[in-house]
């Protein structure tokens, strides 16, 4: 189980939770997990193309996923992936 | 009239002037758009010319909805100097050289711009408190106008920043956080504690109208040329914003018809050990992708720049381009700009500077063409990095000792 840290601007689309636990051994599996309990959220992030949308970045521990595997980065257990708005800064 | 919405850059969704940086449906950033009815432009030009000495000249094109700030209280900034730098472009083989100077702002870098922009946005959406991610120069901008206007502040910064830029942080009374890890990981905890906190983060939630700030370099640059674009404009490239927001001030006011000329091609500049964007631009891609910083020119160290894409686009379509320079380049650009103007300008100007003497000598420069190097902060912030660069003398109090040591040593020489 990992943690999944959701940003506000996506918790109305799911639920009004701020964090939730999903299954799952990669960043991809463990966002499929949290997509197939809220669908809403898979619109506003997925490119569509099995990708994320550009300005959509995801950290695991902290650490940017574009550093690792990008969605094949292995999630580990009692891990956390954040979810945030790539918009920030400069 | 004057800022009507923001647009999603993305998918084009609407929305109020709010306190809101991100498009709800796709997570793309949103930007002020504008509905402006000039009437007569001699008479527009008039009215601009008859403001007060700094930006809220362009008040109109700026995103206040309440009248223009008061111009005598706060922390007045912009209107800083255009200088002809004729020296510079005799050593660099060019015909015409101008040196935009913003180190000549209240904290001493184009920041101020931006923030006084953001810092009176939140006053009109209600908010007491400023708050900032920062590599230095937007910390010192922040801090200074939370004092000025009597504002509540927190600036979160990497904790092994230059000193000069941290003590010129302290001194306005700011709640300090240096953050253990690199630039972008304190952008990752402001836009985390954006959501979590009712505070105005310049640079997170206001950013939409603390960008649109950096537009007021181009007004100013237009207007110092007199009512003319440059054909080209050499900027820093950090997170993208300022290169974009520049070109964005000189479309919007060709629109207009303020401006004569055309879009001024665009270079960007980075340093090598921090140059996503240059990559991506080199590789013919569209996407940066994020690296981990290690350069001198840490004001310009942000591996995740948020306006990337935006950036190589405006270089693509502007005929320019974005080049990155070496730590040993930078520093060579500091004495460049020292020796030929008597601008001294912290790392970021050595890297805007080493650009372009890197475009003059590949020759992408025509002969005929005004160019302006845009100078966005002051070398007093970044000491170290011409520390070791020149030799002085050092002699007894004795006309004997200087005329050995100082007129021998030239005659040696």
């Amino acid at each position: 189980m990992a943690t999944v840290k959701l940003p506000t601007q996506l918790r109305e689309a799911a639920g009004g939770e701020t964090a939730l636990s999903v299954d799952g051994a990669t960043v991809g599996e463990v966002l499929d997990g949290l997509f197939d309990r809220h669908g809403e959220l898979r619109d506003r992030l997925s490119d569509g193309d099995g990708g994320l949308r550009r300005f959509v970045n995801v950290y695991v521990d902290g650490e940017d996923i574009r550093y690792g595997h990008g969605l094949d980065t292995p999630v580990s257990e009692g891990q956390e992936v954040q979810i945030l708005p790539a918009v920030a800064g400069g | 009239m004057g800022a009507t919405k923001l647009t999603c850059r993305e998918c084009g969704a609407d929305y109020g002037l709010e306190a809101r940086y991100v498009c709800d449906r796709c997570f793309g950033p949103l930007e002020c758009s504008y509905e402006h009815d000039l009437g007569d432009i001699e008479h527009a030009r008039r009215r601009i010319q008859g403001g007060p000495q700094n930006i809220w000249r362009y008040h109109d094109f700026l995103p206040l909805e309440g009248p223009q700030p008061r111009t005598r209280t706060g922390l007045p900034a912009g209107c800083t100097p255009l200088v002809r730098a004729d020296r510079l472009a005799a050593r660099l083989g060019l015909r015409e050289v101008w040196v935009k100077n913003d180190a000549a702002n209240p904290t001493h870098s184009f920041k101020d711009r931006v923030v006084s922009v953001a810092a009176n946005r939140a006053r009109e959406l209600g908010y007491e408190t400023l708050a900032c991610a920062s590599t230095g120069n937007l910390a010192n901008s922040v801090a200074a106008h939370g004092a000025a206007l009597g504002m509540e502040t927190y600036v979160l910064i990497p904790a092994d920043l230059e000193e000069q830029k941290v003590l010129a942080t302290g001194v306005y009374g700011t709640t300090l956080v240096k953050v253990k890890g690199t630039y972008d990981d304190v952008n990752r905890l402001c836009t985390e504690l954006s959501g979590e906190r009712d505070w105005a983060f310049v640079n997170v939630n206001m950013r939409p109208y603390y960008s649109e700030g950096s537009k007021t370099l181009a007004f100013e640059i237009a207007e110092q040329l007199g009512w003319e674009t440059p054909d080209r404009v050499v900027a820093p490239i950090a997170s993208g914003s300022l290169y974009t927001k520049i070109a964005k001030g000189f479309e919007e006011w060709l629109a207009l018809g303020l401006v004569r000329g055309r879009a001024p091609i665009m270079n960007g500049a980075q340093a090598e050990g921090c140059s996503p964007v240059a990559a991506a631009y080199a590789a013919g891609a569209d996407a940066c992708r994020p690296v981990r910083p290690d350069t001198i020119a840490k004001s310009l160290a942000i591996g995740n720049p948020a306006d990337g894409p935006y950036a190589l686009d405006l270089a693509r379509s502007s005929g320019g381009g974005i080049d990155a320079v070496s730590d040993d380049d930078i520093r060579a650009g500091i004495r460049l700009l020292a020796e030929t103007t008597g601008i001294f300008t912290e790392t970021a100007g050595g890297v805007t500077t080493a650009v372009l003497a890197k475009l003059a000598e590949r020759g992408d420069i025509d002969s005929e063409e005004r160019v302006v190097l845009v100078i966005t902060g002051e070398g007093l912030k970044t000491l170290d990095a011409v520390r070791g660069t020149f030799d002085a003398f050092e002699i007894a109090p004795s006309y004997d000792a200087f005329v050995e040591t100082v007129e021998g040593a030239r005659v040696r020489a």
